[in-house]
């Protein structure tokens, strides 16, 4: 399986994203934001990090870089795209996942562990996943996914929340919500399921010497699911 | 010529920045401020002599880039 990880400028966690999918068999290419074309993938990642230093809104002016026209065209035409934190928050800003993250709700760059449980199992990402409640790291100042009453009916009734934030025995409440967002959500899919976003950072939970190893199960769901 | 544009976040939008602001300016002795909205001000200069069309080219920025229309309006001034 062909994975390629998308560096802009103030990408930060391209390299562990790399070396994680490595870890699970893909092999990965690097591509730079101002190259034109993609190489051949079966998944193309958005990765974490400040992109343009998060200027003018997070995402947003990566969201309009060169090699954005040929992630959307992949995205479209049935690609996996995968966007981790400012990648989540460069998908919405093409409009190719709805909403937008806002600001978190107390002000605060939240840096720590959180649990998150997997809602939607019915997609390339999650589909065979052996465990449903997972233990990962979030790291972000704009975290708070917003949306009109009008698109959260529409991504409910299409099943598009795919992570949510829960405390350690899967319960999604006031307590287990770590920035404001609404319903808890921590990641969603796009209608047709081929695009996921979400805040949580799995690559950073692949090694048990180092942080903890619930990230390992996403990525085997993810590349057992491609083959 | 130039053109000025206000970004603000739309109404119901929740706006913590100005939450926060606005406490700030109660805690300082201006109890009567009773809310406070921040947003943006971006002052552009285009090569274009017709107010109507600079105003045009304006808006089409706004909508691609300047705003995020989901969360966010524009005012052209």
């Amino acid at each position: 399986m062909k994975s390629s990880v998308i560096i802009f400028p103030g990408s930060n966690c391209d390299r562990d994203m790399s070396v994680a999918l490595k870890k699970f068999g893909f092999k990965n290419k690097m591509v730079w934001h101002n190259d034109n074309e993609l190489p051949k993938s079966d998944l193309i990642v958005l990765p974490g990090g400040f992109s343009y230093g998060d200027y003018l809104r997070c995402g947003s002016i990566a969201g309009k870089s060169k090699i954005i026209n040929s992630v959307i065209k992949f995205a479209q035409s049935g690609g996996l795209v995968l966007g981790i934190c400012n990648g989540f928050q460069i998908l919405t800003e093409t409009g190719l996942l709805p909403g937008v993250l806002q600001q978190n709700k107390y002000l605060k760059f939240i840096c720590k562990n959180v649990f998150v449980k997997i809602n939607n199992n019915e997609n390339k990402y999650f589909k065979d996943i052996k465990k449903n409640i997972l233990e990962l790291h979030i790291a972000h100042n704009e975290g708070n996914f917003f949306c009109s009453d009008a698109e959260l009916k529409s991504i409910e009734d299409n099943n598009q929340i795919g992570v949510t934030y829960c405390d350690k025995n899967g319960s999604s409440n006031k307590e287990s919500n770590p920035n404001g967002t609404i319903k808890n959500i921590a990641g969603i899919l796009n209608k047709e399921k081929n695009i996921l976003g979400m805040m949580p950072h799995p690559e950073r939970m692949i090694d048990k010497y180092l942080s903890g190893e619930d990230g390992s199960f996403f990525f085997e769901s993810l590349i057992g699911n491609l083959k | 010529m130039k053109i000025k544009i206000i970004v603000t976040l739309k109404n119901g939008v929740l706006d913590p920045q100005g939450k926060a602001i606005q406490q700030t300016l109660n805690g300082m002795g201006f109890p009567e401020v009773n809310g406070v909205r921040q947003g943006k001000y971006f002052d552009l200069e285009i090569k274009e002599n017709d107010e109507k069309k600079a105003k045009v080219k304006a808006e089409e920025m706004c909508k691609k880039l300047l705003a995020n229309l989901v969360i966010e309006d524009y005012k052209i001034i």
